[in-house]
């Protein structure tokens, strides 16, 4: 058995670090480390409870609008505030735009790259993944990078700037938009629609959307193996069986994206477990953080509520070898992203997918790539449901006293805020970031974290230092390590 | 011109932001302007031992290295050790490596007020006891010291903001690649005076209800934000406002406050961030270049002839009186 430290890991947000046991060419053990803190749960204490509002979207920036929607959402729930329709719209176009940008990053930008390596040159189609995917040259990931430019341009007219737009209120967006600039909007959501339509899909959005089942993706992946990127994809997944690498913990959690004015969700949330292939409801009370495998004090009470959870770090800690704490559902290593939105959502193609394969490379990938079909069609909607003329943010004040809740999802999976404000300040701010439930390190039990159990068996080639399955795998859960332990 | 990008103690939203710089061609753009990236985490292929391969080689001096971009702010805590952030796969902290490669470095860039000051890292206690490359909020010195110069003779070059716009990593940069970029070019803080000679209120579509004084009193308002809503647009260094972002925007264009993240110590203001600390009901941070006397008579004047359009105008979310339609010519 050997040891291998893998790191600097790039094109993922963030400093990332693994330590992987090595057996008979495999994976036999892994343990993930996220080797930067910056502790913004103690930089918020004794602060304004609105000031949150500029802190924590600089936790991160690449998603900071759904750090920002998590917190208004918080602050809403301490103040009682409900948005108007308008603020609703606004605030899902907003986030939709960075959630949707991220998809397009991470697969273009973040994932597609490693098939250009050197290491895949004697399969058939490496000449035309380095055309599309090199980094510096290719073609479709310049397109992609000019798409994303254009796309974020929404982000300029809503939210003023990206990334760390303070647009985003408790009572709703501090941007109101007229009839005109309405116009202009959708038909920058068309010229997005256009890009994927032509490059990603090669097929209408709506099409993509709608695939049944793996039957039916497969059998209109046969038509044309190498038309759109997603296509390409796919004939990659059949040569190298990502279908079956990085195998997950196979429970899944979505807090529910894009809330409508009536209450619902545009995605509803809850619990998928795909051995019985059955929705639960969430209980957010039953969310906790174990920091036994943390530099991180634990308070000599196990693992602790967010709303009393502690974050203080204690370097020299032993046993611990990350920053992260490990977030358990009663308990429960889940795994959290586009992947669990879709199966919560009831998005057929993806349930059936991971009915055949499970939470995958493949799946992973798959389940982002139809989240970006479903929901741009989404976003010509909010747009359309907005009233100019009608109010966008009602003002809001906050208790002196009292505590609120803010789950919403970011691009990579379930972010949630706790806030608890006593004489008017904050006493205490708890994050649970996508990738602190993902890159979770193990819990008191010893039980791995979803990454951790995700690596093993994965194969190691002969002299590989940094293992390309083991990249795949990484890049497959879009880690952010900088949300990670914030 | 060689480039090496690192990230340490910031969010990674400078690099988002330059990824939206404003070209057709981003890869092709900053090719066209001479500039090699040698290693970008979010942009190159190198990954593990490669990366750390050319790490050695440039902190060896066996490649060049034009220009050290670092990103996010640098961790010296705890008790010095700079343990709160080890770079991956090395065993050593980021701190080390920032030294040893700024020594080698013929021009030295802060992308970011982290990276430039501390900035939002530095907030609160300051757990990870947080500084910027050369500064300390506004205090010289910070990781490399007051003394510190690159290869070229220059301080390190600050392109602060949080983030920063992405045309002021590309201008300074193309002016590096271009050797056209001199001390000169730097503010007495020592960012690029290309964007830093300008104060965000300059092009702030709000700038007819500051002039009288038709002031916001709620999120959304589309009056100035000076008064009530904690704008300090009139004092920072900025181009927000002309130079706009992501398409057509600026921080006040979407509705809220300049919270002056260019400069140093923005992220501790001692005041609430959206509300404008007063003295006897008048702004304590008056308009740079502007003498109180003069502000508070200006005001109260301008305040009496406000027009009724300017007025109403400043407490909603959209125009609720627009303005006249005269039927003669205009003269
Ligand atoms: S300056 Fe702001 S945007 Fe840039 S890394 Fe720091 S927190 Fe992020
Ligand atoms: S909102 Fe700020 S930047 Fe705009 S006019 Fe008022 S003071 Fe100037």
């Amino acid at each position: 058995m050997s040891r291998l430290l893998v790191g600097p890991f790039n094109r993922v947000e963030g400093d990332l670090e693994v330590a992987l046991d090595i057996a008979d060419g495999r994976v036999s053990s892994a343990q993930v480390n996220a080797t930067m803190y910056r502790g913004f749960e103690q930089i918020l204490q004794g602060k304004e409870p609105h000031d949150a509002l500029v802190y924590v979207p600089r936790i991160c920036g690449i998603c900071s609008v759904s750090q920002s929607v998590a917190s208004a959402r918080a602050l809403a729930d301490l103040g009682g505030i409900t948005m108007p329709p308008n603020g609703q719209h606004a605030t899902n176009v907003i986030l939709s735009n960075e959630n949707l940008a991220d998809h397009l990053t991470h697969f273009y930008l973040f994932f597609m790259p490693d098939f250009a390596r050197p290491v895949y040159a004697g399969h058939a189609w490496h000449a035309e993944a380095v055309r599309r995917f090199s980094p510096d040259y290719g073609e479709q990931v310049r397109a992609a990078t000019a798409a994303r430019q254009r796309w974020l341009t929404i982000m300029g007219t809503l939210g003023g700037k990206w990334p760390h737009t303070q647009s985003i209120e408790p009572g709703g967006s501090t941007r109101a938009i007229d009839s005109a600039e309405r116009v202009r909007l959708l038909a920058k959501v068309r010229e997005f629609r256009s890009f994927l339509e032509r490059q990603l899909f090669a097929a209408p959005l709506e099409a993509v959307a709608s695939l049944p089942n793996e039957e039916a993706l497969w059998n209109w992946h046969a038509q044309d193996p190498l038309a759109g990127d997603l296509r390409f994809f796919l004939t990659l997944v059949r040569d190298l069986s990502l279908q079956s690498l990085g195998q997950g913990p196979g429970r899944y959690l979505s807090y529910g994206a894009y809330a409508q004015p009536d209450g619902s969700w545009a995605l509803p949330g809850g619990v998928w477990r795909a051995d019985s292939a059955r929705l639960d409801v969430l209980d957010a009370a039953a969310i906790t953080e174990d920091a036994t495998h943390a530099w991180l004090a634990e308070g000599g009470k196990g693992p602790l509520h967010p709303l009393s959870g502690i974050t203080r770090p204690e370097p020299d800690k032993r046993g611990a070898y990350t920053w992260n704490k490990a977030p358990r559902l009663a308990g429960e290593v889940v795994e959290t992203g586009a992947i669990a939105r879709q199966l919560a959502g009831g998005q057929s193609l993806v349930r059936d997918a991971v009915a055949h394969h499970g939470g995958t490379v493949y799946t992973r990938v798959l389940a982002r790539l139809i989240e970006l079909a479903r929901v741009v069609p989404m976003v010509e909607d909010w747009l359309q449901g907005i009233r100019p003329g009608e109010a966008f943010c009602v003002p809001s004040s906050l208790p002196e006293d009292g505590r609120g809740v803010g789950l919403g999802e970011a691009a990579r999976g379930s972010l949630g805020h706790w806030i608890v404000v006593q004489r008017g300040r904050i006493a205490n701010y708890q994050i649970v970031a996508p990738t602190s439930w993902n890159f979770s390190p193990r819990d008191a039990a010893g039980t791995p974290g979803a990454l951790e159990q995700a690596l093993v068996n994965a194969s190691v080639l002969d002299g590989e230092k940094t293992p390309i399955s083991v990249q795949h795998i990484v890049r497959s859960f879009d880690p952010c390590m900088v949300c990670t332990v914030h | 011109m060689n480039v090496l990008w690192l990230q340490s103690g910031g969010c990674g939203g400078c690099s988002m932001s330059l990824l939206c710089a404003d070209t057709t061609d981003f890869q092709g753009h900053l090719r066209d302007g001479g500039i090699q990236l040698l290693w970008h985490p979010s942009l190159s292929l190198a990954s593990g031992e490669e990366v750390i391969e050319l790490l050695d080689a440039l902190a060896a001096g066996n490649t060049l290295l034009d220009v050290l971009c670092v990103e996010g702010s640098l961790l010296r805590g705890p008790n010095g050790t700079g343990r709160f952030h080890m770079l991956a796969g090395t065993g050593l902290p980021m701190i080390d490596w920032v030294k040893r490669l700024a020594a080698r470095a013929k021009h030295v860039m802060a992308v970011g007020s982290c990276a430039a000051w501390g900035g939002i890292t530095a907030g609160g206690n300051n757990p990870t006891d947080a500084c910027g490359l050369q500064f300390e909020d506004d205090q010289l010195g910070g990781l490399l010291g007051a003394a510190f110069r690159s290869g070229s003779g220059l301080p390190v070059i600050n392109v602060a903001g949080c983030p920063t716009h992405p045309s002021w990593i590309t201008d300074t940069l193309m002016a590096l690649a271009a050797n056209t970029f001199n001390a000169e070019d730097l503010d007495p803080l020592n960012r690029p005076r290309s964007y830093a000679d300008q104060l965000v209120h300059h092009g702030c579509t709000r700038n007819e209800y500051y002039e009288f004084k038709a002031s916001a009193e709620k999120p959304s308002d589309l009056g100035c934000m000076m008064e009530h809503m904690g704008c300090k647009g009139t004092q920072v260094h900025a181009d927000c406002n002309i130079r706009l972002w992501n398409g057509e925007g600026s921080c006040t264009r979407g509705g809220y406050a300049c919270i002056a993240c260019t400069e140093p110590g923005f992220q501790e203001p001692g005041h609430p961030f959206h509300e404008t600390p007063k003295l006897a009901g008048i702004p304590i941070g008056l308009p740079t270049d502007m003498p109180k006397a003069w502000f508070v008579a200006l005001a109260s004047l301008s305040k009496s002839a406000t027009p009724k359009r300017v007025k109403n105008n400043a407490v909603a979310d959209h125009l609720v009186v627009r303005p006249a339609v005269r039927k003669t010519r205009l003269k």
